[in-house]
């Protein structure tokens, strides 16, 4: 028996692991010290996925894996900065129409000519001087957390008290219902703009959660649920692009499709991994991602999109499972501090973070499983992508925040 | 607000748990049908990670081995080069492109660890070593096959009757597995043994005295008419050389191989019985034997378009077919069948090539038992028809497979006609069986196109070197 070269690599990746959870174990002694309130588990949960997630994308390209550890740190230091500098989060609110404005912006901002680019037919990425590209839709989602959380502050009540009965359905105010239908308008023209059905999923799905919650009205999650389906179903049968993103996700085994170009030889290639793992999967570092003797991907986009399927393949559904209840339990706790919070904003501003991070956990896993049609969003923490660590570190650095306020003796 | 959001986690679970259910789906649930799913090329792919265990001859003579390629995979050698080619096959990691037990043994070969073990194992730097698989080959006789049959298309098949066990299976033209691809005339790379159909001639004619003789309808004794020529199905029949033998016995009969007693004795059997005995013999149905599907036959009637007859159809010709012809074709393997059913008393073992498996500590994993196939005919039957195989050797058409040493040989020549009529081109056929009172080796030769050549002069002899190295071999 001797050691494989392959090995020694997978060796030297859980040292990479082993590096980025003593950096984790430091800052979470910084957390315990300056919010020493906060919920004990976010922390060491999000340590444990993003190691994790540094050690699958290192297996899969050591390069990435290099930047991605950039992006870890960066990620590291504006989560230290935001629990610095909005300490008082609340003061967020003031800025609502600012934050909501800047994250429309980025939202379009891949479909700029010259400064977007098309990845697998949807346009979430916007290319960065020194070649790196970003996803700065990662910072949107946070952005109309944040702003949906300050309106729906300001008009959950008079949303209630004025809702009409019309033919046996109760309706919002048309007039403070109106941002609402605006931001439906938007998920619909972004789901035309990005053609990513993904995405608008993510936002829908929070805007809902959100409003849901607010209002405590079960009819107006319906009819937003109706009027996305209508939406979807209209542009899905008129839109060739998202028409043929449902096409593929009807028939991922079509010999046809399977060869045509944006067809479905990913997301048929990702169930073909996942399959071959089994219960336990084929061990850790053992999933085939390039067809040996040539550089084409068997599984394309392996550390961003297909990286579950990756996941799958290696540690079988075990450790799939393993990873999804990590997932999970964050989101448990996220609203274990949405419901601790002692003003509404605070409890809205928790419940869409987490809402939002487990549409997002749910669309890209979903996505390379099949319950959904596929899209280009990351996996929080485990995907590679700098916008993604980031953005996802200043989330949780509010939630800790909301959290620390919320479990604060005495409260004020 | 608090009542909501336990309702919406509650919502977020269920979506979680959907994730789990389709997760379960395709890991578990449909793995097998998306492994073998025919756009999946990860089976392949993994394959070639795997050391594939070695091939090996009865004596432990390597057939086929894995050699260390660029970038962690293996590929195969040969080192026996085309002797084996046609059992053996080959194996090029290429979907859909491989041959003989390297497809058939595949999952001894290529045995892929699976549960926790492959969890941690990778860890730990073992690699993945599929099993050795052992074969029932003997190396000297194939040699002898190669060098009898001197370039000749042809084939030599060697049975152990007792059990089945394939002792020696050689075809001409063979091929080098170490270049499947390169290219080669005369379809090279067909497995003749088991897939070349040829009218069997008067080596059928064992098929048809077994069924007279165990339907009580005749016995070796009785007295058949063998003038020249006979009318069959509205054409005249002659014997060899149109010679009349007058009344004779059945043995006499089969001794000198007279065609107008069987075209009469296969129709006074009948066509469903003929039939019936035939399926018992292995005919209608492909091969028993454990080599990929594509690369067997069945052996059967086929009409003058090449269409197969359905079995018992009553426009083929019973006559023509009792004495193996009449459109009658069929395989090497088929015919050595047919003589190691009457050596085993009666019993028909499955053939097979794959003795025993043995993993990388040299524990044997598998061990193949011998499985029978069929009961043929009782014993009585087979003692008769031995002794009357045994007279065709001593005394008939057979003498040149005479083996030396007083160790009796049953057996019986066949020399097929085939090309245009007056070509006088033949298929010589030998079938039969070695000690003849006691069983250990049954043999099928033939040589695929001869100008005139009998079965007795051409075929008989290489039988007889074939079946004398194994017995010296001590099998």
């Amino acid at each position: 028996m001797f050691i494989q070269r392959e090995n020694v690599l997978s060796n030297v990746s859980l040292t990479y692991g082993a590096i980025f959870l003593g950096l984790c174990l430091i800052a979470h002694i910084c957390i315990r010290m300056t919010l020493p309130h906060a919920d004990p588990y976010i922390f060491p949960l999000v340590a444990l996925l993003a190691s994790f997630g540094i050690v699958m994308v290192y297996r899969i390209d050591s390069t990435l894996a290099r930047q991605q550890a950039q992006w870890f740190v960066l990620g590291l230091i504006l989560f230290v900065l935001t629990i610095i500098f909005a300490r008082d989060y609340r003061k967020l609110e003031r800025y609502r129409y600012i934050i909501v404005a800047i994250s429309l912006v980025l939202l379009v901002l891949p479909r700029v000519p010259g400064l977007g680019a098309q990845v697998n037919g949807a346009y979430l990425e916007i290319k960065v001087p020194g070649g790196l590209s970003f996803q700065p839709t990662e910072f949107s989602k946070i952005g109309l957390v944040i702003f949906l959380a300050s309106y729906l502050r300001d008009t959950r009540q008079v949303m209630v008290l004025g809702a009409r009965r019309v033919l046996g359905v109760t309706l919002p105010p048309l007039k403070h219902f109106g941002p609402v239908l605006v931001i439906w308008g938007l998920a619909m023209v972004a789901l035309v703009l990005l053609s990513d059905i993904g995405s608008s999923l993510m936002f829908y799905g929070a805007l809902l959660s959100m409003l849901y919650v607010a209002t405590g009205r079960l009819s107006f999650v319906v009819i937003g649920l109706a009027a996305f389906a209508l939406g979807t179903w209209f542009l899905g049968t008129h839109i060739p692009h998202v028409h043929a993103r449902f096409e593929d996700w009807q028939h991922p085994f079509d010999p046809k499709l399977y060869n045509s170009a944006l067809g479905t030889y990913q997301l048929a290639n990702g169930l073909f991994a996942q399959a071959a793992g089994g219960f336990f999967g084929q061990g850790f570092g053992q999933a085939i991602i390039t067809i040996p003797g040539t550089h084409s991907y068997l599984i394309p986009e392996a550390q961003t999109d297909m990286i579950y399927a990756v996941i799958t393949n290696e540690l079988g559904l075990f450790g799939a499972v393993a990873v999804l209840m990590a997932y999970l339990l964050f989101v448990f706790r996220g609203f274990k501090a949405a419901t601790l919070s002692r003003d509404s904003f605070s409890t809205l501003l928790a419940t869409g973070l987490s809402a939002v991070f487990a549409l997002q956990v749910f669309v890209i896993v979903g996505g390379v499983t099949r319950v959904i049609p596929l899209t280009g969003v990351t996996l929080p923490f485990i995907s590679y992508g700098g916008a993604s660590i980031v953005a996802n570190f200043v989330l949780v650095a509010l939630l800790l925040l909301v959290s620390d306020r919320a479990r604060r003796p005495g409260g004020r | 607000m608090n009542a909501q959001i336990t309702r919406l986690f509650g919502v977020i679970v269920v979506l979680f748990a959907l994730l789990i259910v389709w997760t379960t789906r395709w890991t578990v649930l449909d793995a097998t049908a998306l492994n073998n799913n025919p756009l999946n090329s990860r089976t392949l792919i993994a394959e070639l990670k795997i050391k594939r265990g070695r091939i090996l001859a009865a004596n432990g003579e390597v057939l086929a081995k894995s050699v260390r390629k660029s970038g962690g995979e293996w590929g195969r050698a040969y080192p026996q080069g085309s002797l084996y080619a046609q059992t053996v096959g080959y194996w090029t990691g290429e979907n859909g492109n491989a041959a003989g037990l390297e497809v058939s043994a595949n999952k001894y070969l290529s045995v892929i660890q699976g549960g926790l073990n492959s969890v941690f194992g990778p860890l730990g730097g073992n690699q993945q070593v599929g099993d050795d698989v052992y074969t029932t080959l003997d190396p000297k006789a194939q040699q002898v096959a190669r060098q009898e049959l001197a370039g000749r298309a042809g084939s030599v098949v060697a049975l152990d009757p007792r059990t089945g066990a394939v002792l020696a299976m050689y075809s001409n033209p063979t091929y080098n597995p170490n270049h499947p691809n390169a290219p080669c005339s005369n379809a090279c790379q067909l497995t003749r043994a088991t897939q070349g159909l040829y009218p069997p001639g008067s080596t059928f004619k064992i098929v048809t005295t077994t069924a007279a003789i165990n339907t009580g309808k005749y016995n070796p004794n009785s007295i058949i008419n063998g003038n020249s020529p006979l009318t069959v199905s509205g054409v005249p029949l002659e014997n060899d050389l149109n010679q009349s033998f007058g009344p004779i016995t059945f043995t006499k009969a089969l001794t000198y191989s007279v065609n107008t007693v069987f075209a009469q004795v296969a129709q006074n059997v009948g066509r469903k019985t003929m039939t019936t005995y035939m399926k018992r013999f292995g005919f209608y149905s492909k091969p028993p034997i454990d080599l990929p599907s594509n690369e067997l036959t069945a052996s059967r009637p086929f009409d003058p378009n090449g269409k197969a007859y359905p079995p018992g159809s009553p426009n083929e010709d019973i006559g023509r077919i009792g004495f193996g012809q009449g459109g009658l074709l069929a395989t090497p393997l088929q015919m050595a069948m047919v003589a190691a059913a009457v050596a085993n008393g009666g019993t028909l073992m499955k053939p097979y090539l794959t003795d025993k498996v043995v993993n990388l500590e040299g524990q044997t994993v598998t061990t193949v038992q011998p499985t029978v196939y069929s009961h043929v005919m009782t014993q009585t039957t087979a003692s008769e028809i031995t002794q009357m195989m045994r007279d065709v050797v001593d005394e008939g058409t057979g003498t040149p497979a005479q083996l030396g040493n007083d160790i009796p040989f049953a057996g019986k020549t066949g020399t097929a006609s085939i090309g245009p009529a007056g070509a006088d081109e033949t298929v010589p056929w030998f079938i039969g069986f070695a000690p003849a009172n006691d069983p250990k080796v049954a043999v099928a030769v033939n040589i695929e196109k001869t100008v005139g050549g009998y079965g007795g002069q051409v075929a008989a002899p290489i039988a007889k070197d074939v079946v004398q190295t194994l017995l010296d071999e001590g099998k």
